[in-house]
């Protein structure tokens, strides 16, 4: 009895109840014979989508900001990054001229837009943070809702000429572009590989029409589909994620990310020492800012389109609630916590969706799951750091 | 004989945690009395006032033994509310008002005047929430209520926010004056906060209520106002009773005597040979007219010199500003005024520049200041080495090696009881934590290292052990050493010279060898020949 | 001379000019919103009379929810984005009685008895989880309404019809699970308050003072309590009133169930003006610091300004336009009666205290939880009713939708007026609907014509009314970190 208490209270409770529904879900949809392949293949699919959104919250929590509710921050500037690189890659007929590698150049120059804008933003964004501490969820999840709806002022007042993202009438951006013709995919969908896409030209740059184009067959084990199974193993999106930890984990040995995380712990301690705590928390808002815009360029790209306007309003619940459910809590978190709980969280809504089709026919399901289970797990995180807690 | 005594507790004993704070006290108040209770800090008083009011703290800590009779009869008192129906009521050392409220709302606060709601049944249901509030009569209370103790001149019906910290002690009091049937008024320290002519003004009151046969219980560290009103007088020492005195037939000097007490033993054997040389050319650290402004704990223009090699102790009650020095130095709080470093200025305004001048700083609030207490031990000990000295460091990262060689040699060194160097701060015990607040200081090499309250809060073993760890690394690496503590024991056992700080200042400079009485004096901020003894 | 001392701590700016500034200051978010209110319009190039009309109507529909806020704030919880869940149990309500095919003021009435005991037990139940989550109040009712939502898509979507049997083809989702995704309530509740006659009005005043005189009566027979001269009089003026309303000229304009502006403007700027008067008495009488004179002089000329105003042809024709449904204008009243009401009794008071400090009010024998709590029943209930009151005027309503954006819309009309975290008057709740509101009127059509796009218009509001809110948030977060510096460096 002590033992089991023992195991609830190292593994946590909400972890024990999700993780068990997960593998339940799991049973069941083997046991309704759906298509096991595709369905592991997009449970690590979306896994790996969301994962660097859900550790832009890391730097955030550790450098003492709390949760990161104004990710949306991060998501918008990534958004921005993107449609200006699609843009100048269209305008300026990329594909035209340079081929296969033209998508990855659009893809490149949008990660290094989006890095940049999202790093002033953020440091921006943490000087606000750091006049109204003790406030900062509040406050950072109304900033990211502003974030948002401003965004959808200037999304349908930029006046772009690439087909692909503007309304074909009417003024300003889709609501959701696709990727197709640009960098969708080539980190995680092997059929980038195997088939040449068309992809239209734009007439200022050639009359062609478009034209076709195939990357090349070496790059195929960016996205590999295990022994033709259906099964695909998405290795490039792997290992952008790898790559994004492996950084995130060196900073944190690193004597900046050392004394970062102290003014995360104890703001006294980390003053006592002569480190600006100020400055730490903003470096750590910028960070969390930064891989907020990796993040959705990575998502974009694994999911083919771009969506604008109002489709990330909630996104920032999702990314604290999947590290909430990995196990984090308010003042710390840790890369494992991102990883166990963006496979748990996404991996239910992942296996919901079928599973809820066979059994009881309501689609919506999932996305009502996606809310009960994101909001409660904040709400439970709350409730157990600041129990009782007198102002 | 009990009779002719409003309240008595007698053989008050209580335990935490196996810890006896008090043992067989005895607190006698007679009606109308000005009974002032001394000691000094962690003599026992607040435990005390915390069993008369039947704080929680008290409760849930296994109760305490002893009885507690009013006007000759034993009561229980089983929480503050108790407290209040038996007419015992506290003026708190922090104000328990809202500055937005009026005095009137202030003094009424939880008691107002209600006419009930029209409908019985609503009452029944709610309580009396739904009481019509009547603040024409209230108002007329508070008014009668300022009257009595002479404020004429605070209005009811004005805001307290922004009136002078006097006027708010006194909207305390009134309060307190307003509840029906009180017999017995406790002030904290009712001083502390305030200037010289509302501490008088302040006296006079008290005199005032007590005239009208309520007796006060007067906490206080100040002797003189001791003499100025009180009739009698309790004095603890390390939570035993010293002696009951009455004013009339004692003198400044055998209370201070009183309440500092003879020192029993020396924590530290020092009859070692002592190599060192102390030199009055050759100064460590030097404060010039140095102020620092630290809520609850300001230094205001203190000059004192401290001799390379030296132990230099400061001592003085809590609140009378010697944690302000090194949170000062520290750069953690705004100050004036110079600090030299061997004759040099030490550029204050940039926050770590003393940690940069080989100066290391062990803090008195551990948990809070002190340690990162969800990071390993290895983490707190090398934090501040990497932090200003680069130290641990490879290639731009932590080297774990190095870390935790020196880690596993500071737990050897310094006897840190520890599962390993993983092991997290905050589950560490008092003792072993401040070894490693000690070791982290250390790791910085330092040539001055400040200490303040090294033994706080830790058990007897532990604490001879950091002592004579401090004068060993004194001894024999010639570090000078500054302890700020409490403990005027400790002080007395390693220091060289002790500086008593009172009113943030510095009273004396004592030997370790002086009278009690001297340092008595000089912790109630007088000397010897102002009271002509 | 300490006398001196008191008296000018308590009006620390008597300078006339000082006062403005702190006037303008205090209100710099309405002043800001009123010049955005009165550009866009100009650009709009709507017509005055209908954007006036709508604004009333708004009122009618969203004052009684967004007055709703005012409760948690007196108990310094903050703003209330958890008034979803008040609104959530509207709709459960709502829903239960047009699928049982109740209709008119019968089917509003069961609908509200239906709502109260759900309402009063979800606030319970998010006033316990507020006292775990002391100080995070603000994001934790934010979450809870999400978390509420999901429930409730839950319980609409997937256990009605799924688990409580219900097949009316009407509601339901052919198949058999999940209701509709919207609810038409004409025929059934839709205008079931708007339309209420003046006449049953005055009959319901005329039985509520009946019986309440009844109950004093009995209570001065079993000698419980002495019966006033006042209660007399009141029920004398009541039963006056009500007779009249037999004189046939009067009878028949009280078949209305609309009241026209051009009655009720003068009604509300006498009420105005005969408050201020009895105020100005009553200071005379017994000087009180706190009372601000020459603003109740303002106030007094302000109302007789507005009133000669009317008289203007073209404003007369204007007002004379406008047409006020009567009940929800008389229930956002009694609410902000309700407002003031509470304040004067002890829970008020305790309400005050607790929000003020928390730890006074423990150390003075409050019960801090349970006022706490208390509260929230209050706020929860109140939304609910609110809600109630907005679903009857729209008459269709996205059963998956209507709930989300009241907390959001409700708190940013509220700090429009000029209310902050921590302090909120009735008189702020209604400037802010209405600012709010007109905004919302007249975005889509400015944004319209400045750039050719109502979308963009629709984008501004939505943007103006987060925006609001996050700037509020952070600058009450910036003021509260002040005080602290001060002690440090004082």
């Amino acid at each position: 009895m002590t033992g089991f208490k023992k195991f609830v209270e190292k593994v946590g409770l909400p972890r024990l109840i999700i993780g068990s529904f997960f593998i339940v879900l799991i049973i069941v949809a083997l046991a309704l014979g759906l298509n096991a392949p595709f369905l592991f293949s997009d449970i690590i699919r979306r896994w790996m989508m969301y994962s660097i959104l859900v550790l832009a919250m890391v730097p955030g929590v550790q450098s003492g900001i709390g949760l990161n509710f104004g990710i949306s921050l991060g998501v918008v500037s990534g958004l921005l990054g993107a449609v200006i690189a699609m843009e100048v890659s269209f305008v300026n007929g990329w594909f035209y001229h340079f081929g296969a590698g033209a998508a990855w150049l659009t893809l490149l120059l949008a990660l290094a837009i989006a890095i940049v804008i999202s790093a002033l933003v953020g440091a921006a964004y943490g000087m606000l943070l750091n006049r109204v501490k003790g406030s900062e969820m509040t406050v950072s999840t109304y900033v990211g809702f502003s974030s948002i709806a401003l965004m959808n002022i200037v999304w349908i007042m930029l006046r772009f000429k690439n087909g692909q993202l503007k309304w074909p009438i009417g003024s300003g951006l889709r609501n959701t572009a696709s990727l197709q013709e640009s960098f969708g995919g080539l980190l995680s969908d092997p059929m980038v590989y195997e088939s040449p896409r068309s992809i239209t030209v734009y007439a200022d740059v050639s009359d062609v029409g478009s034209v076709s184009v195939q990357q090349p067959k070496s790059l195929g084990f960016l996205a590999i589909d295990v022994n033709d199974s259906g099964f695909v193993l998405p290795l490039g999106l792997i290992l952008v994620f790898a790559l994004c930890c492996l950084i995130v984990w060196l900073f944190s040995r690193s004597k900046t990310g050392i004394a970062l995380s102290a003014a995360g712990e104890n703001e006294l301690f980390t003053l006592s020492n002569g480190i600006n705590v100020d400055r730490m928390r903003i470096l750590g808002t910028s960070i969390s800012t930064v891989l907020g815009a990796i993040g959705i360029i990575m998502y974009a790209q694994t999911y083919g389109f771009l969506q604008l306007y109002n489709a990330p309003l909630m996104m920032g619940f999702t990314a604290v609630a999947s590290v909430l459910l990995g196990g984090a809590t308010v003042t710390r978190a840790r890369i494992s916590n991102v990883i166990i709980g963006t496979l748990l969280f996404q991996g239910i809504l992942t296996v919901a969706l079928p599973v809820a089709n066979e059994l009881v026919n309501v689609s919506a399901l999932p996305e009502v799951t996606r809310i009960i289970i994101s909001n409660g797990i904040i709400l439970y995180a709350l409730s157990k750091t600041r129990g009782g807690n007198q102002r | 004989m009990e009779t002719e005594y409003l309240l008595s507790m007698n053989d008050i004993s209580k335990e935490y945690f196996g810890n006896k704070v008090l043992k067989n006290v005895n607190l006698q108040v007679k009606t109308g009395e000005i009974h002032a209770l001394m000691g000094e800090n962690g003599a026992g008083k607040s435990t005390l006032m915390n069993v008369l009011f039947g704080m929680p703290v008290i409760h849930n800590t296994g109760g305490f033994e002893g009885q507690v009779q009013l006007d000759g009869k034993e009561i229980s008192i089983a929480d503050p509310h108790d407290a209040m129906n038996y007419g015992i009521g506290m003026v708190h050392q922090e104000f328990m008002l809202i500055p937005d409220f009026t005095v009137t709302e202030n003094i009424k606060v939880g008691r107002e005047t209600g006419r009930p709601s029209l409908v019985p049944v609503l009452d029944k249901v709610f309580g009396r929430d739904l009481d019509h509030m009547l603040w024409d009569e209230m108002a007329a209370d508070s008014r009668r209520s300022l009257d009595s103790i002479g404020m004429m001149n605070i209005e009811e019906y004005a805001k307290v926010a922004g009136m002078p910290i006097g006027y708010q002690q006194f909207v305390e009091i009134a309060r307190e004056i307003d509840k029906t049937g009180i017999k017995l008024l406790v002030f904290d320290e009712p001083t502390a906060v305030l200037t010289e002519s509302e501490a008088d003004r302040l006296l006079e009151i008290m005199r005032l209520i007590s005239s009208r046969g309520i007796a006060i219980i007067f906490i206080t560290h100040r002797l003189d106002e001791v003499m100025q009103v009180a009739d009698s007088m309790t004095i603890l020492r390390d939570g035993e009773f010293v002696a009951r005195k009455e004013v009339a037939e004692t003198n400044l000097v055998e209370i201070a005597q009183l309440m500092i007490g003879r020192q029993v033993d020396k924590l530290v054997d020092d009859s070692e040979h002592d190599p060192r040389e102390l030199s009055d050319d050759k100064i460590a650290l030097e404060l010039v007219n140095y102020c620092v402004n630290m809520p609850g704990e300001k230094v205001i223009n203190m000059n004192v010199k401290i001799r390379e090699g030296e132990i230099f102790g400061f001592g003085g009650l809590a609140g009378q500003g010697k944690i302000g020095i090194h949170n000062g130095i520290q750069g953690l709080y705004e100050t004036r005024g110079d600090v030299l470093i061997h004759g040099e200025k030490l550029d204050l305004s940039k926050r770590g520049e003393a940690l940069r001048k080989d100066i290391a700083f062990v803090s008195e609030d551990r948990r809070g200041v002190g340690l990162l207490l969800g990071e390993s031990i290895e983490r707190n000990i090398v934090f501040s080495a990497m932090q200003v000295k680069n130290e641990f460091l490879k290639r731009g990262l932590l080297d774990r090696k190095a870390s935790l060689k020196h880690t596993r040699e500071m737990i050897e060194l310094l006897d840190i009881r520890t599962t390993g160097p993983q092991q997290t701060a905050g589950s560490l015990s008092g003792g072993n934590q401040q070894k490693v607040c000690l070791a982290r200081a250390l790791t910085l090499k330092p040539n001055i290292l400040i200490v303040a309250e090294p033994t706080r809060g830790i058990d007897i073993g532990a604490k001879k052990l950091v002592l004579e760890y401090l004068t060993k690394i004194n001894r024999e690496q010639g570090t000078t050493i500054i302890v700020i503590s409490s403990e005027l024991v400790e002080l007395r056992s390693i220091c060289d010279r002790i500086a008593i700080v009172a009113k943030g200042t510095i009273a004396a400079i004592l030997d370790p060898e002086a009278p009690d009485a001297d340092y008595g004096l000089a912790m109630s901020g007088l000397k010897r020949e102002d009271v002509g003894a | 001379m300490n006398k001196k001392i008191a008296n000018t701590m308590t009006n620390p700016d008597n300078n006339i000019s000082e006062r403005i500034k702190t006037l303008l200051f205090d209100n710099k978010v309405m002043i800001v919103f009123a010049f955005l209110c009165f550009g866009a319009f100009m650009v709009s190039g709507m017509q005055l009379e209908a954007v006036v009309a709508e604004v009333f109507t708004r009122i009618a529909r969203n004052g009684f929810t967004v007055l709703a806020l005012l409760i948690p704030v007196f108990a310094g919880m903050g703003l209330n984005f958890g008034i979803v869940i008040g609104a959530i149990a509207a709709q459960i309500a709502i829903f239960a009685v047009v699928y049982w095919r109740f209709t008119g003021l019968g089917g509003m009435m069961l609908a509200v008895l239906i709502a109260t005991p759900l309402a009063l037990l979800f606030g319970y139940l998010v006033g316990k989880l507020f006292n775990k989550m002391k100080g995070a109040e603000m994001i934790a009712g934010l979450i809870l309404g999400y978390f509420a939502d999901g429930l409730y898509q839950l319980l609409f979507l997937v256990l009605i019809g799924g688990v409580i049997p219900a097949t009316d083809p009407r509601y339901i989702i052919d198949g058999g699970m999940g209701v509709k995704n919207a609810i038409d309530l004409t025929g059934s509740l839709k205008y079931s308050i708007d339309r209420v006659k003046i006449i049953d009005l005055a009959l319901g005043l005329l039985i509520l003072v009946v019986v309440i005189t009844g109950v004093k009566l009995f209570l001065h027979l079993k000698k419980k309590r002495q019966l006033e001269r006042k209660d007399l009089i009141i029920f004398a003026v009541v039963a006056i009133l009500y007779a009249i309303t037999y004189v046939p000229a009067i009878e028949k304009h009280l078949f209305a169930d609309r009241i026209n502006l051009i009655v009720a403007l003068p009604l509300f700027l006498l009420f105005v003006v005969i408050r201020n008067l009895l105020a100005i008495y009553k200071n005379s009488k017994k000087p009180d610091p706190n009372f601000n004179r020459p603003r109740s002089i303002f106030y007094i000329a302000l109302s007789v300004l507005v009133y000669i105003l009317t008289y203007v042809p073209a404003l007369e024709s204007l007002i004379m336009s406008i047409n006020l449904p009567v009940l929800p204008y008389v229930l956002i009243t009694g609410l902000c009666a309700f407002n003031n009401g509470l304040l004067n009794t002890r829970l008020g008071q305790n309400m005050r205290t607790v929000g003020q400090s928390q730890t006074v009010a423990a150390a003075s024998g409050i019960n801090v939880d349970r006022t706490r709590v208390i509260a929230m029943m209050l706020s929860t209930l109140l939304a609910c009713w609110g809600q109630l009151i907005y679903l009857q005027n729209i008459g269709t309503f996205s059963t998956y939708g209507a709930h989300l954006q009241i907390g959001q819309f409700a708190v940013a009309a509220l700090l429009v007026g000029g209310a902050s975290v921590s302090k909120a008057t009735n008189k702020q709740a209604l400037i802010g609907v209405t600012l709010f509101h007109l905004l919302f009127i007249i975005a889509p059509q400015a944004g319209n014509q400045l750039f050719g796009d109502a979308q963009i218009g629709e984008y501004f509001r939505v943007f103006v009314s987060y925006g609001v809110i996050a700037l509020s948030l952070a600058m009450h977060a910036w003021q509260r970190k002040k005080p602290l510096e001060e002690i440090t460096a004082d």
